[in-house]
């Protein structure tokens, strides 16, 4: 059975669909992206599978259980990253994350953890003075004392540098390693490719996309964009680029002004693909 | 992980990240023995006329009922909104801790804050201001008058959470209410020397009930002929309480939420 299930999942605000019959499976032990740009209904989708939103129509499955009749037990089988939260600054790290260990049946020791997300030498430090990586990191930890089954985490590297995003990456390559299996909400698509199992790609409130990294970097690979100058900018898309260019090189008698012959990068396969929904 | 536990670990939790909250010690704890001071300073040797009660034995009284207010209703309108500003409450929300356990480790905030509140006030008051401390019979009508009054207050507290976005425009809206609640329901003027319809708006609210029967426990008997009803009135203002504690229930429950987002 898939640990998540969504079968048109619809959730308006007002006049906004913000999510438009979504579907949506995760199976055990795997790490799916929900990757989407701003707006795209991702967080909203999330937060109906956590259990926080109310939905307008569909079927939600989460390990099982309806999230809109959670109970305890269901909570403690769950570990959640918010996205943004600044709370608990004048906790310790250690206190934070034995508290919370408290709510858990059979919580993970809080050195494994502090040692998991690599806080050790922040245990005794409050936590309204680390970084915006260190924060993250307990936001992990305290995601994941629980031994949760699945693991939400939306929008986790948002805000990061380069090295404290890789640093990140990391450590949920670690976690799923480790089994866990992981929901994840992105707009960074290089995230995706480098957590992901699969990627779900999201627009407008529905599912555009269902595939591996690997699949949606090779989308359009053959298609290649041919441009050049002739009076004015000049473009081709083309799956036969040599074809077009020995063409323009008889047209022009020669060289080929501005000749730039280009293989669009994965970003442009994944704008194509957003943007495809428009019409 | 039986509940009590989870009570008990959440409201140790609670009371220590509180004691490190110095505006909440200072503005919720700390206040009231800070007017004790210059008020009783200032006018604490007077006599209110034709009663021969001094100034600072009525005030102690009013400022032990003022403290139920601080250390619950302000202390709670406050710290909640911050919660839910900065995503605490969201957190729990999420995790598998009863949602009663929150309010538990609330309450025990409050209990902190008053019990250290009035020792306090109580010991400076009796050592510096030379104030009567209350007979046997007092201190029961005091142990109701506080229980009472600090559910009452809490329950108030946490309804009136849901009127601020952070803890910022929350201290704006709570900190005027108490004052306001201060000035008309006769803790630091006499009750009874205050304008009729101050008198008479003042009665609908539990703080001006909670002096009222505060200061049953610390002036003498015959006090009681100087109050607007010609006694201390301790069961009617039992009574008050209690259907505040029903309101506030309600208030409460209707009112109070997690995350700041319109669900």
């Amino acid at each position: 059975m898939d640990v998540v299930a969504v079968r048109g999942l619809v959730r308006r605000y007002g006049d906004l669909v913000a999510v438009d019959g979504l579907d949506l499976n995760v199976g055990a032990g795997e790490c799916v992206a929900m990757l989407g740009p701003n707006g795209a209904g991702k967080s909203t989708t999330v937060e109906i599978l956590e259990g926080y939103r109310r939905r307008d129509a569909g079927e939600v499955r989460v390990l099982g259980v309806d999230p809109a009749r959670g109970d305890r037990a269901w909570r403690a089988r769950l570990g959640i990253v918010l996205q943004s939260v600044n709370d608990l600054a004048a906790v310790h790290v250690g206190e934070a994350l034995a508290h919370f260990a408290s709510f858990y049946p059979a919580p993970r020791p809080v050195e494994e953890v502090v040692a998991l997300v690599g806080l050790e030498a922040k245990v005794g430090a409050r936590i309204g003075s680390l970084s915006g990586g260190q924060r993250r990191r307990l936001d992990v930890a305290l995601g994941v004392i629980g031994r949760p089954e699945l693991l939400f985490l939306d929008e986790p590297t948002t805000g990061f540098d380069p090295e404290a995003r890789r640093a990140f990456w990391d450590l949920i390559a670690t976690l799923r390693a480790e089994g866990t299996t992981i929901l994840l909400t992105t707009h960074y698509l290089e995230e995706a490719d480098a957590l992901a199992d699969r990627v779900v790609v999201v627009a407008r409130g529905r599912k555009v996309a269902d595939t591996t990294p690997d699949e949606l970097k090779g989308r359009d690979r053959d298609v290649v964009v041919v441009r050049w100058w002739d009076g004015e900018l000049r473009e081709e898309r083309t799956a036969s680029p040599t074809a077009t260019v020995a063409r323009l090189a008889e047209h022009f008698g020669g060289e080929v002004p501005g000749l730039e012959v280009v293989r669009p990068t994965l970003e442009e396969a994944y704008l194509a693909l957003v943007e495809g929904t428009a019409t | 992980m039986s509940l009590l536990r989870l009570y008990l670990g959440r409201s140790w939790f609670e009371v220590k990240v509180m004691m490190r909250d110095r505006s909440a010690v200072v503005f919720s704890m700390l206040l009231p023995v800070f007017l004790l001071v210059i008020f009783g300073s200032v006018f604490g040797h007077q006599t209110i006329a034709h009663t021969g009660v001094r100034v600072s034995q009525y005030l102690v009284a009013g400022l032990l009922a003022s403290g139920l207010l601080y250390s619950s209703f302000q202390l709670l309108a406050i710290a909640i909104p911050e919660e839910r500003a900065t995503g605490a409450l969201k957190r729990l929300r999420g995790a598998p801790l009863p949602r009663s356990a929150y309010f538990v480790g609330k309450f025990a905030t409050s209990v902190v804050v008053y019990a250290a509140q009035s020792a306090l006030l109580l010991s400076i008051g009796h050592y510096t201001f030379d104030i009567t401390l209350p007979t046997r019979a007092g201190w029961f009508t005091f142990a109701w008058v506080s229980v009472l009054g600090l559910v009452a207050s809490s329950l108030l507290g946490i309804a009136l959470s849901a009127a601020a976005r952070d803890g910022k425009s929350a201290s704006a809206i709570a900190a005027p209410m108490v004052i306001f609640f201060q000035f008309t329901s006769g803790v630091y003027f006499v009750y009874t020397s205050l304008p009729q319809w101050m008198q008479r708006l003042a009665a609908f609210f539990p703080l001006k009930w909670m002096a009222q029967a505060m200061r049953s426990v610390f002036l003498p008997a015959a006090f009681g002929h100087f109050e607007a009803a010609g006694s201390f009135e301790l069961s009617r203002a039992a009574l008050v309480l209690v259907a505040w504690i029903a309101i506030g229930v309600v208030l409460a429950r209707f009112a109070f939420r997690w995350t700041d987002e319109g669900e």
